[in-house]
């Protein structure tokens, strides 16, 4: 089990808060993909705003590899602190390139001197230009795309800020360039022209924009790392898409906020992290009970209480599947992919609007954070699904029905009125206590169950359809799985990923049922899937892993752990 | 009692006898009357509480939620289509404690809907206990040394954070509170009327003869433009000034205040999603 190129050059930039670090990150992966390269970067950071040790990682190929990795090939400390945050990830073969001048302790350095080159560019401020081009060099990738890139970026600053860019660059690529041409490195990355024509987009940005693709005109939420990055996106575009966007007082209000938003006929979504969902329970049964519809964001991050604030952890499912006091249905998604967050987002407001109950999507700060290029996203043609009347005079809102769903009106659409309720209600509306009443409504609220079931987005399978082994994964771990169990390269071990995790989809069963043995994967201390399946499928899953020090996993260590389990065999 | 469009048929109201919701239940009809409203534009947002059950009562559209939470709901109908009249009610217990976050922030927000706040100084529906405008040494069964903390002055507060409306009328003056009423849901922006109403049960203190010896109507001669004088009333305890106290109409509301209105009031329900833009936002990540 060895990497080989296949898996792409991996680039960390570190140094502390403030010195540009997703500057250098933003502007190389942009040029790299229009290169002609694959890119995945994704940070991990400090809960502070200066100073601190925080890194960007980079990995850069021919094919698309958007997962964490621990090994660091490159490394770009942008000062000594650096070296020892990262110590247990730099081994002997990573090639680290830096300024003499503030890395003293290191012997084995490639020097380019950034701050000096900048110099001759016009000054300090172009320091980080030159460690990009620098690091373009080495990879050979094209310096006129770096120029067009700076040209455009610095546009609105002035002629002599892209001049002096444009000369870093210069500078830094030649040096990159000659210790590419002197062979102290030597990457052998082929490009991909395809690549040009692809996006670059963040889990956040990937939620927000299936939200906006859903139909979403309104976002009321509180701050909440890493819930605020699509907060953010839908600021941004507020104008341009006629979206409400409030800063909320709190969760609380924000929650109640979406369900006046969606009884007013807008579609709603909040964002938040664990700890800001725990306010919004309350709002979540009242959804539940009013038949609302309610769509919400929770971006995972390590608790209890406020727990690791910029780190990782897929440790809130059992808050999500149980928030809200009382019994009512709901859905929840967990995206594997940035393509899966637009896609389930965007479904999301479909699903909700068409059952009327809320529907979760659950990523982590990891998924959150990170970005990647992939192909240009499947907007769809198709209208958003509209499930509301205008309603009659005689309107009901909480109307018994066939199908089982009541119609759902809009206050001032249509000649009727349109009476919610937090109580037991009659199907006008109004509040009762009768015994007959209120077990028709829940049976009508609980009977929807069926059909969301019925409607589920099925698990992905990947690797072989007849598999021994059984790797199952559930939202971001998605592609680390799946590159863990791709570099074993066994033909008798399969991947199955949920990207629904409640209600189990119906073909979950059969899947497992299939597998000699089950190998669960999850980010979090108790199992919290796992319980799930056994819980709501009967299913007995075998081994698991677990990783709860608030980082992803990696896959190399991941696919060691793997295989040793898969070798043990069996259930139990 | 007058036939309303606004009465309903299948009420069954469960008000004590002689309590003072009767009387602001009637106002808000004549209110209605006043203003030649249609059931169907206006939405009443209510909490939880004997006052947050007004909506029940009345023919129009009604949310009725959470205990507290009825002014960020009430604010989001209104952002999410400006044409309707929105109309938040709760008592005492509900806005000022339970929901006292929300209308601080209600009030900076300054959206145009009319919060009416039923207030007893007792907590009804849970049977008795001090509310946040309870004077203090009031004993209850919980509160059985008497009340230890200062009553809260919704009216003080309103008008400090520069509310765009606030007023103060008592339930049995039905007819100037629903004067009053009527120029709060006319007014643009965000309306605090504070309603004295007696709790017939469980407030054997602040009973009809209690208000009606202390409530004075605000002189014509002042100016509710003036936020001091409106203070000074605000402040006063001896006697119990009813009628404006303040109004700012300089102030741009929350929807007005939203890009998404720049152009066109139409409601949030009627637009769909311009795929043409969203396309290019998707570009400019090439």
């Amino acid at each position: 089990m060895s990497l080989s190129v296949k898996h792409g050059v991996a680039i960390v930039v570190a140094g502390e808060a403030g010195q540009g670090i997703q500057t250098i990150e933003s502007i190389l992966t942009m040029v790299l993909k229009r290169s002609g390269y694959h890119v995945f970067a994704t940070k991990e950071y400090m809960s502070r705003i200066r100073g601190g040790s925080n890194s960007t990682l980079i990995r850069v190929g021919h094919e698309r590899t958007p997962a964490h990795v621990d090994r660091i090939d490159v490394l770009v400390p942008l000062d000594d602190n650096a070296l020892e945050h990262l110590a247990s990830r730099i081994s002997r073969e990573t090639m680290i390139i830096g300024e003499r001048e503030n890395l003293q302790t290191l012997h084995d350095l490639l020097d380019i001197p950034f701050s000096g080159l900048a110099e001759k560019a016009g000054g300090k401020i172009y320091a980080n230009t030159v460690a990009i081009a620098a690091l373009l060099g080495i990879l050979e990738g094209e310096l006129n795309l770096l120029e067009e890139y700076l040209s455009d970026r610095f546009e609105k600053k002035g002629k002599s800020i892209v001049k002096g860019n444009l000369e870093a660059a210069r500078l830094g690529f030649q040096a990159g360039r000659e210790l590419r041409s002197s062979g102290k490195t030597s990457f052998d990355l082929k490009k991909n022209p395809e690549t040009a024509n692809d996006i670059l987009i963040s889990g956040g940005a990937a939620v927000a924009l299936g939200a906006i693709s859903g139909g979403c005109n309104f976002i009321s939420s509180y701050p909440m790392s890493p819930g605020t990055a699509v907060l953010n996106f839908m600021a941004h575009h507020d104008s341009q898409f006629g979206i409400v966007v409030e800063q909320a007082e709190d969760e609380i209000a924000a929650v109640n906020m979406a369900l006046g938003a969606w009884y007013a006929g807008a579609r709603a979504m909040v964002t938040t992290s664990g700890g800001g969902f725990a306010l919004m329970e309350e709002g979540v049964s009242l959804a539940g009970i009013t038949e609302s519809p309610l769509v919400v964001h929770v971006g995972q991050r390590p608790g209890p209480a406020t727990g690791m604030a910029t780190r990782t952890e897929q440790g809130d499912l059992d808050l999500v599947l149980h928030s809200g006091h009382g019994e009512f249905p709901r859905i929840v998604y967990a995206p594997g992919s940035v393509e899966e967050a637009f896609q389930l987002t965007r479904r999301a407001f479909n699903e909700a609007d068409r059952y009327q109950v809320p529907v979760f999507v659950l990523t982590d700060q990891y998924f959150i954070d990170s970005y990647c290029s992939v192909p240009a996203l499947d907007t769809g043609t198709a209208d958003i699904e509209d499930h509301t009347v205008r309603t009659l005079a005689d309107y009901k809102r909480y109307a018994f029905t066939e199908e089982g769903i009541s119609p759902r009106g809009i206050p001032g659409f249509g000649e009727g009125l349109v009476c919610v309720n937090s109580h037991e209600h009659t199907e006008e509306g109004h509040i009762t206590e009768k015994i007959q009443m209120r077990n028709r409504m829940m049976e009508k609220r609980m009977g929807k169950l069926d059909p969301i079931v019925r409607d589920s987005v099925p698990p992905t399978l990947i690797g072989p359809e007849k598999y021994r082994v059984l790797v199952i994964c559930w939202g971001s771990n998605y592609h680390i799985v799946a590159e863990a169990v791709s570099l074993l390269g066994k033909d008798d071990i399969a991947v199955l990923h949920f990207s629904q995790v409640f209600p189990l989809p119906p073909e979950t069963n059969e899947l497992l049922e299939r597998a000699e043995s089950t190998i669960v994967v999850e980010n979090n201390y108790t199992g919290q899937f796992a319980r799930l399946l056994k819980a709501y499928a009967g299913l007995d899953t075998g081994h698991s892993i677990r990783q709860y020090n608030g980082r992803p996993f990696c896959f190399e260590a991941l696919a060691k752990k793997i295989l040793r389990l898969a070798r043990k065999g069996d259930r139990k | 009692m007058k036939e309303s469009r606004f009465d309903i048929e299948s009420a069954e109201i469960s008000w004590c006898p002689g309590c003072g919701n009767f009387f602001i239940l009637e106002a808000l009809k004549g209110t209605f009357e006043i203003l030649r409203l249609d059931p169907v534009e206006l939405v009443i947002v209510s909490g939880i509480g004997q006052a947050g059950k007004t909506p029940h009562y009345l023919k129009c559209n009604m949310f009725n939620g959470l205990h507290g939470r009825s002014l960020p709901l009430a604010t989001a109908v209104k952002a999410a289509n400006p044409r309707q009249t929105v109309i938040a009610q709760g008592g005492d217990g509900d806005m000022y404690g339970e929901g006292g976050n929300h209308l601080l922030h209600a009030i900076r927000r300054n959206p145009d809907i009319t919060v009416i706040v039923h207030n007893n100084m007792v907590y009804g529906l849970t049977k008795g206990q001090a509310s946040p405008t309870s004077a203090r040494g009031f004993t209850t069964g919980l509160q059985v040394h008497g009340v230890a903390s200062e009553p809260f002055n919704p009216l003080a507060m309103a008008i400090s954070l520069n509310a765009s409306f606030v007023a103060r009328t008592f339930a049995g003056d039905r007819e100037g509170t629903s004067r009053v009423l009527a120029a709060a849901i006319r007014h643009r922006g965000f309306a605090l009327v504070d309603i004295l109403q007696p709790c017939v049960t469980f407030n054997k203190v602040n009973t009809y003869q209690w208000f009606k010896d202390r409530i004075q109507p605000i002189p014509h001669f002042h100016d509710p433009s003036d936020r001091i004088k409106a203070l000074e009333l605000a402040f006063m305890t001896e006697t119990l000034p009813v009628g404006v106290l303040f109004v700012n109409e300089d102030k741009l509301t929350f929807e007005e205040f939203l890009p998404v209105y720049d152009s066109s009031d139409e409601p949030l329900y009627n637009r769909g999603v311009n795929r043409v833009e969203l396309q290019k936002v998707i570009d400019l990540l090439r």
